[in-house]
Protein backbone atom coordinates (compact mmCIF):
# COMPACT_ATOMS: atom_id res chain seq x y z
CA UNK A 1 0.00 0.00 0.00
CA UNK A 2 1.49 3.19 -1.14
CA UNK A 3 1.97 6.20 1.28
CA UNK A 4 -0.52 7.98 -0.37
CA UNK A 5 -3.64 5.63 0.23
CA UNK A 6 -2.37 5.24 3.87
CA UNK A 7 -2.57 8.88 4.02
CA UNK A 8 -6.13 9.30 2.18
CA UNK A 9 -7.19 6.11 4.55
CA UNK A 10 -6.26 8.14 7.74
CA UNK A 11 -8.64 11.07 6.23
CA UNK A 12 -11.64 9.05 5.33
CA UNK A 13 -13.06 8.52 9.61
CA UNK A 14 -16.32 8.75 10.43
CA UNK A 15 -15.35 11.61 12.52
CA UNK A 16 -13.77 13.98 9.80
CA UNK A 17 -17.32 13.49 7.90
CA UNK A 18 -18.19 16.45 6.14
CA UNK A 19 -21.15 15.77 3.75
CA UNK A 20 -22.90 12.38 3.09
CA UNK A 21 -26.10 11.79 1.24
CA UNK A 22 -28.87 12.52 3.71
CA UNK A 23 -30.31 9.72 5.11
CA UNK A 24 -34.31 10.59 3.54
CA UNK A 25 -32.82 9.71 0.19
CA UNK A 26 -32.86 5.84 -0.94
CA UNK A 27 -30.47 3.66 -1.70
CA UNK A 28 -32.12 3.40 -5.41
CA UNK A 29 -30.12 4.33 -7.98
CA UNK A 30 -31.82 7.20 -9.64
CA UNK A 31 -33.38 6.77 -13.24
CA UNK A 32 -32.56 10.23 -14.61
CA UNK A 33 -30.29 10.92 -17.62
CA UNK A 34 -26.24 11.76 -16.30
CA UNK A 35 -26.10 14.96 -15.12
CA UNK A 36 -30.31 15.72 -14.70
CA UNK A 37 -30.99 18.61 -12.69
CA UNK A 38 -33.78 16.67 -10.94
CA UNK A 39 -31.31 14.77 -8.92
CA UNK A 40 -30.21 18.00 -7.21
CA UNK A 41 -33.50 19.14 -6.43
CA UNK A 42 -34.37 16.02 -5.08
CA UNK A 43 -31.36 16.10 -2.94
CA UNK A 44 -32.08 19.69 -1.79
CA UNK A 45 -35.44 18.89 -0.90
CA UNK A 46 -34.45 15.46 0.97
CA UNK A 47 -32.02 18.03 2.74
CA UNK A 48 -34.38 20.99 3.77
CA UNK A 49 -37.16 18.20 4.91
CA UNK A 50 -34.47 16.41 6.98
CA UNK A 51 -33.14 19.52 8.39
CA UNK A 52 -36.62 20.95 9.05
CA UNK A 53 -37.32 17.51 11.51
CA UNK A 54 -40.69 17.49 9.18
CA UNK A 55 -40.29 14.07 7.44
CA UNK A 56 -43.35 12.62 9.04
CA UNK A 57 -45.74 15.54 8.14
CA UNK A 58 -44.18 16.07 4.76
CA UNK A 59 -46.72 15.10 2.14
CA UNK A 60 -45.40 15.26 -1.78
CA UNK A 61 -47.43 15.45 -4.87
CA UNK A 62 -45.35 14.25 -8.14
CA UNK A 63 -46.70 14.72 -11.30
CA UNK A 64 -46.36 13.31 -14.82
CA UNK A 65 -42.99 13.49 -16.46
CA UNK A 66 -39.53 12.52 -15.47
CA UNK A 67 -40.03 12.80 -12.03
CA UNK A 68 -42.94 10.79 -11.60
CA UNK A 69 -41.07 8.23 -10.02
CA UNK A 70 -40.04 10.63 -7.27
CA UNK A 71 -41.65 8.26 -4.63
CA UNK A 72 -38.98 5.63 -4.91
CA UNK A 73 -36.81 8.66 -3.93
CA UNK A 74 -37.41 10.76 -1.28
CA UNK A 75 -38.54 8.62 1.80
CA UNK A 76 -41.42 10.47 2.47
CA UNK A 77 -45.47 10.24 2.03
CA UNK A 78 -46.41 11.06 -1.70
CA UNK A 79 -49.41 11.33 -3.68
CA UNK A 80 -48.75 10.70 -7.76
CA UNK A 81 -51.56 12.95 -9.33
CA UNK A 82 -53.06 13.13 -13.19
CA UNK A 83 -51.00 15.21 -15.53
CA UNK A 84 -50.67 18.88 -14.49
CA UNK A 85 -53.32 18.25 -11.56
CA UNK A 86 -50.99 17.83 -8.91
CA UNK A 87 -51.75 21.17 -7.71
CA UNK A 88 -55.19 20.29 -6.67
CA UNK A 89 -54.33 17.42 -5.75
CA UNK A 90 -52.17 19.30 -2.80
CA UNK A 91 -55.08 21.67 -2.20
CA UNK A 92 -57.41 18.93 -1.34
CA UNK A 93 -54.80 16.67 1.15
CA UNK A 94 -53.83 20.79 2.37
CA UNK A 95 -57.33 21.10 3.17
CA UNK A 96 -57.74 17.85 4.74
CA UNK A 97 -54.48 18.02 6.54
CA UNK A 98 -54.11 21.92 7.43
CA UNK A 99 -51.14 20.70 9.66
CA UNK A 100 -48.88 18.52 7.11
CA UNK A 101 -46.39 20.25 4.64
CA UNK A 102 -47.50 19.59 1.32
CA UNK A 103 -45.45 20.43 -1.77
CA UNK A 104 -45.85 19.37 -5.19
CA UNK A 105 -43.10 18.95 -7.79
CA UNK A 106 -43.66 19.54 -11.65
CA UNK A 107 -42.19 20.44 -14.95
CA UNK A 108 -42.84 22.84 -17.13
CA UNK A 109 -45.11 20.58 -19.69
CA UNK A 110 -46.55 19.71 -16.34
CA UNK A 111 -47.25 23.16 -14.91
CA UNK A 112 -47.18 25.60 -17.64
CA UNK A 113 -48.93 23.07 -20.28
CA UNK A 114 -51.74 21.23 -19.29
CA UNK A 115 -51.84 21.82 -15.80
CA UNK A 116 -51.92 25.82 -16.88
CA UNK A 117 -55.02 26.32 -15.02
CA UNK A 118 -55.05 24.40 -12.10
CA UNK A 119 -51.45 26.21 -11.26
CA UNK A 120 -52.43 29.65 -11.65
CA UNK A 121 -56.15 28.91 -9.77
CA UNK A 122 -54.47 27.39 -7.14
CA UNK A 123 -51.62 30.30 -6.41
CA UNK A 124 -54.85 32.96 -7.01
CA UNK A 125 -57.17 31.02 -3.95
CA UNK A 126 -53.47 31.52 -1.85
CA UNK A 127 -53.35 27.90 -1.10
CA UNK A 128 -50.73 27.31 1.49
CA UNK A 129 -48.64 25.00 -0.34
CA UNK A 130 -45.15 24.64 -1.77
CA UNK A 131 -44.43 24.29 -5.70
CA UNK A 132 -41.61 23.24 -7.17
CA UNK A 133 -41.32 23.91 -11.09
CA UNK A 134 -38.27 22.61 -12.87
CA UNK A 135 -37.98 24.60 -16.09
CA UNK A 136 -36.07 22.89 -18.96
CA UNK A 137 -37.75 24.08 -21.86
CA UNK A 138 -38.38 21.16 -23.26
CA UNK A 139 -40.73 17.97 -23.12
CA UNK A 140 -37.74 15.72 -21.33
CA UNK A 141 -39.66 12.22 -20.79
CA UNK A 142 -41.21 11.88 -23.92
CA UNK A 143 -38.39 12.57 -26.17
CA UNK A 144 -37.70 16.19 -26.00
CA UNK A 145 -41.07 17.91 -27.81
CA UNK A 146 -41.55 21.71 -27.90
CA UNK A 147 -42.78 23.20 -24.76
CA UNK A 148 -44.58 26.37 -23.71
CA UNK A 149 -41.47 27.65 -22.12
CA UNK A 150 -39.47 26.41 -25.33
CA UNK A 151 -37.19 29.46 -26.38
CA UNK A 152 -37.51 31.19 -29.72
CA UNK A 153 -35.36 29.11 -31.90
CA UNK A 154 -34.66 25.89 -30.07
CA UNK A 155 -34.45 23.00 -31.92
CA UNK A 156 -36.91 19.65 -30.59
CA UNK A 157 -38.42 16.84 -31.69
CA UNK A 158 -41.65 18.79 -33.12
CA UNK A 159 -39.47 21.81 -33.88
CA UNK A 160 -36.80 20.72 -35.90
CA UNK A 161 -35.74 24.46 -37.03
CA UNK A 162 -36.45 25.94 -34.43
CA UNK A 163 -38.91 27.27 -32.93
CA UNK A 164 -40.88 29.99 -34.48
CA UNK A 165 -42.63 32.53 -32.78
CA UNK A 166 -45.81 33.09 -35.64
CA UNK A 167 -46.26 29.19 -35.79
CA UNK A 168 -45.59 27.93 -32.13
CA UNK A 169 -45.86 31.72 -30.04
CA UNK A 170 -43.73 32.75 -27.50
CA UNK A 171 -42.26 31.02 -24.46
CA UNK A 172 -44.90 31.28 -21.84
CA UNK A 173 -43.37 33.31 -18.69
CA UNK A 174 -45.29 31.76 -16.40
CA UNK A 175 -43.42 32.61 -13.62
CA UNK A 176 -43.69 35.82 -13.98
CA UNK A 177 -47.88 35.36 -14.39
CA UNK A 178 -48.12 33.96 -11.02
CA UNK A 179 -45.76 36.76 -8.99
CA UNK A 180 -48.94 38.77 -10.33
CA UNK A 181 -51.38 36.31 -8.47
CA UNK A 182 -52.45 37.96 -5.11
CA UNK A 183 -52.54 34.52 -3.39
CA UNK A 184 -48.90 33.96 -4.14
CA UNK A 185 -46.52 34.56 -0.78
CA UNK A 186 -43.38 34.14 -2.11
CA UNK A 187 -42.13 33.33 -5.96
CA UNK A 188 -38.15 32.91 -7.10
CA UNK A 189 -36.44 31.76 -9.78
CA UNK A 190 -33.46 29.54 -9.04
CA UNK A 191 -31.02 27.05 -10.58
CA UNK A 192 -28.36 24.48 -9.86
CA UNK A 193 -25.15 24.58 -12.16
CA UNK A 194 -22.87 25.28 -10.23
CA UNK A 195 -22.07 24.95 -6.59
CA UNK A 196 -22.96 28.36 -5.56
CA UNK A 197 -26.36 28.27 -7.11
CA UNK A 198 -27.33 25.27 -5.19
CA UNK A 199 -26.63 26.77 -2.50
CA UNK A 200 -29.18 29.53 -2.93
CA UNK A 201 -31.51 26.98 -4.42
CA UNK A 202 -31.58 25.34 -1.17
CA UNK A 203 -32.24 28.33 0.62
CA UNK A 204 -35.00 29.45 -1.35
CA UNK A 205 -36.69 25.63 -0.97
CA UNK A 206 -36.19 26.01 2.67
CA UNK A 207 -37.53 29.16 2.90
CA UNK A 208 -40.31 27.98 0.80
CA UNK A 209 -41.45 25.93 3.03
CA UNK A 210 -40.82 27.87 6.14
CA UNK A 211 -43.71 30.00 4.49
CA UNK A 212 -45.96 27.12 4.13
CA UNK A 213 -45.67 26.94 8.09
CA UNK A 214 -46.46 30.64 8.24
CA UNK A 215 -49.82 30.45 5.72
CA UNK A 216 -49.35 33.06 4.08
CA UNK A 217 -50.05 31.56 0.48
CA UNK A 218 -48.39 29.78 -1.84
CA UNK A 219 -44.61 29.24 -2.08
CA UNK A 220 -43.59 29.34 -5.53
CA UNK A 221 -39.52 28.15 -6.28
CA UNK A 222 -38.86 27.63 -10.43
CA UNK A 223 -35.52 25.63 -11.33
CA UNK A 224 -33.82 26.64 -14.32
CA UNK A 225 -32.65 23.46 -15.36
CA UNK A 226 -30.86 21.46 -18.20
CA UNK A 227 -32.07 18.15 -20.08
CA UNK A 228 -28.90 17.22 -21.62
CA UNK A 229 -30.81 14.07 -23.30
CA UNK A 230 -33.25 17.02 -24.75
CA UNK A 231 -31.28 19.28 -25.82
CA UNK A 232 -28.32 16.60 -27.37
CA UNK A 233 -25.99 18.16 -25.49
CA UNK A 234 -23.18 16.24 -22.69
CA UNK A 235 -24.09 17.39 -19.26
CA UNK A 236 -21.47 20.36 -19.09
CA UNK A 237 -22.08 21.44 -22.21
CA UNK A 238 -26.16 21.81 -21.00
CA UNK A 239 -25.41 23.91 -18.03
CA UNK A 240 -23.35 26.20 -21.16
CA UNK A 241 -26.16 26.55 -23.24
CA UNK A 242 -28.50 27.00 -20.20
CA UNK A 243 -26.32 30.25 -19.09
CA UNK A 244 -25.62 31.34 -22.33
CA UNK A 245 -29.64 31.31 -23.61
CA UNK A 246 -32.31 30.08 -20.46
CA UNK A 247 -30.61 32.72 -18.38
CA UNK A 248 -31.29 35.97 -20.47
CA UNK A 249 -34.77 34.89 -20.86
CA UNK A 250 -35.52 33.54 -17.82
CA UNK A 251 -33.68 35.75 -15.07
CA UNK A 252 -32.77 34.50 -11.83
CA UNK A 253 -33.82 35.75 -8.36
CA UNK A 254 -37.08 36.65 -6.02
CA UNK A 255 -39.70 37.70 -7.90
CA UNK A 256 -42.09 38.50 -4.89
CA UNK A 257 -41.54 37.74 -1.64
CA UNK A 258 -44.44 39.91 0.33
CA UNK A 259 -47.27 37.15 1.67
CA UNK A 260 -50.55 37.02 0.10
CA UNK A 261 -51.95 40.20 -0.56
CA UNK A 262 -54.46 42.08 2.06
CA UNK A 263 -58.02 40.73 1.23
CA UNK A 264 -59.21 44.73 1.71
CA UNK A 265 -57.87 45.78 -1.09
CA UNK A 266 -59.88 43.92 -3.54
CA UNK A 267 -63.50 44.00 -1.04
CA UNK A 268 -66.22 46.04 -3.19
CA UNK A 269 -66.40 49.35 -1.52
CA UNK A 270 -69.56 50.68 -0.22
CA UNK B 1 0.57 25.35 9.83
CA UNK B 2 -2.34 23.77 9.86
CA UNK B 3 -3.48 22.48 6.53
CA UNK B 4 -7.10 21.40 5.79
CA UNK B 5 -6.92 17.91 4.07
CA UNK B 6 -9.67 16.65 2.96
CA UNK B 7 -11.06 12.79 0.70
CA UNK B 8 -13.97 12.11 -0.99
CA UNK B 9 -15.15 8.49 -1.75
CA UNK B 10 -17.49 7.98 -5.02
CA UNK B 11 -19.91 5.43 -5.10
CA UNK B 12 -18.79 3.89 -8.45
CA UNK B 13 -21.61 2.32 -8.97
CA UNK B 14 -23.96 4.48 -8.78
CA UNK B 15 -21.85 7.24 -10.38
CA UNK B 16 -23.54 8.20 -13.88
CA UNK B 17 -19.94 9.86 -15.00
CA UNK B 18 -22.33 12.98 -15.89
CA UNK B 19 -18.52 15.01 -15.36
CA UNK B 20 -20.42 18.06 -13.27
CA UNK B 21 -17.98 17.13 -10.29
CA UNK B 22 -14.65 17.36 -12.38
CA UNK B 23 -15.93 20.60 -13.42
CA UNK B 24 -17.17 21.61 -9.94
CA UNK B 25 -14.03 21.14 -8.66
CA UNK B 26 -11.56 23.82 -7.99
CA UNK B 27 -8.17 22.10 -6.87
CA UNK B 28 -8.39 19.82 -9.73
CA UNK B 29 -8.73 16.62 -7.55
CA UNK B 30 -11.54 14.64 -9.49
CA UNK B 31 -11.73 12.97 -13.03
CA UNK B 32 -13.21 10.33 -15.01
CA UNK B 33 -11.64 6.96 -14.36
CA UNK B 34 -10.55 5.05 -17.63
CA UNK B 35 -12.51 2.34 -16.40
CA UNK B 36 -16.44 1.80 -16.71
CA UNK B 37 -18.65 0.56 -13.65
CA UNK B 38 -21.09 -2.25 -14.63
CA UNK B 39 -23.63 0.43 -15.84
CA UNK B 40 -20.56 1.70 -18.29
CA UNK B 41 -20.37 4.51 -17.57
CA UNK B 42 -16.64 5.94 -16.66
CA UNK B 43 -16.94 6.84 -13.01
CA UNK B 44 -15.44 9.90 -10.81
CA UNK B 45 -12.49 9.44 -8.79
CA UNK B 46 -10.03 11.26 -7.18
CA UNK B 47 -7.24 11.52 -9.68
CA UNK B 48 -4.56 13.94 -7.95
CA UNK B 49 -6.38 12.97 -4.01
CA UNK B 50 -3.05 15.27 -2.30
CA UNK B 51 -4.78 18.31 -3.83
CA UNK B 52 -8.29 17.54 -2.06
CA UNK B 53 -9.49 20.49 0.53
CA UNK B 54 -12.92 18.52 1.13
CA UNK B 55 -14.70 21.87 0.03
CA UNK B 56 -17.89 19.53 -1.08
CA UNK B 57 -18.44 21.34 -4.29
CA UNK B 58 -18.43 18.01 -5.72
CA UNK B 59 -21.16 16.83 -3.68
CA UNK B 60 -23.44 19.62 -4.33
CA UNK B 61 -23.68 19.33 -7.42
CA UNK B 62 -23.29 15.25 -8.32
CA UNK B 63 -27.15 14.72 -9.31
CA UNK B 64 -27.06 11.20 -8.24
CA UNK B 65 -25.51 12.20 -4.41
CA UNK B 66 -22.98 9.25 -4.94
CA UNK B 67 -20.44 11.18 -3.31
CA UNK B 68 -19.12 11.80 0.14
CA UNK B 69 -16.51 13.88 1.98
CA UNK B 70 -14.58 13.71 4.73
CA UNK B 71 -12.04 16.85 5.88
CA UNK B 72 -9.46 16.93 8.53
CA UNK B 73 -6.87 19.89 9.43
CA UNK B 74 -3.31 18.28 9.77
CA UNK B 75 -0.45 20.42 11.39
CA UNK B 76 2.91 20.30 9.97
Amino acid sequence: MSVLTERINQIIKPENLVYAKTPLLNDDAMHYCPGCSHGVVHRLIAEVIEEMGIQEQTIGVSPVGCAVFAYNYIDIDWAEAAHGRAPAVATGIKRVMPEKYVFSYQGDGDLAAIGTAETLHAINRGENIVMIFINNAIYGMTGGQMAPTTLIGQITATTPFGRNADLNGYPLKITELIAQLPGAAYVTRQSVQTPAAVRKAKKAIRKAFEIQAKKIGTAFVEVVSTCSSGWKLTPVASNKWMEDNMFPQYPLGDLKDSGRADADLYRIKG
Amino acid sequence: MAKVRGAVVVDTEVCKGCNLCVVACPTLTLALNRNVNNKGYHYSYMENPENCTGCTNCSTVCPDSCITVYRTKTVH
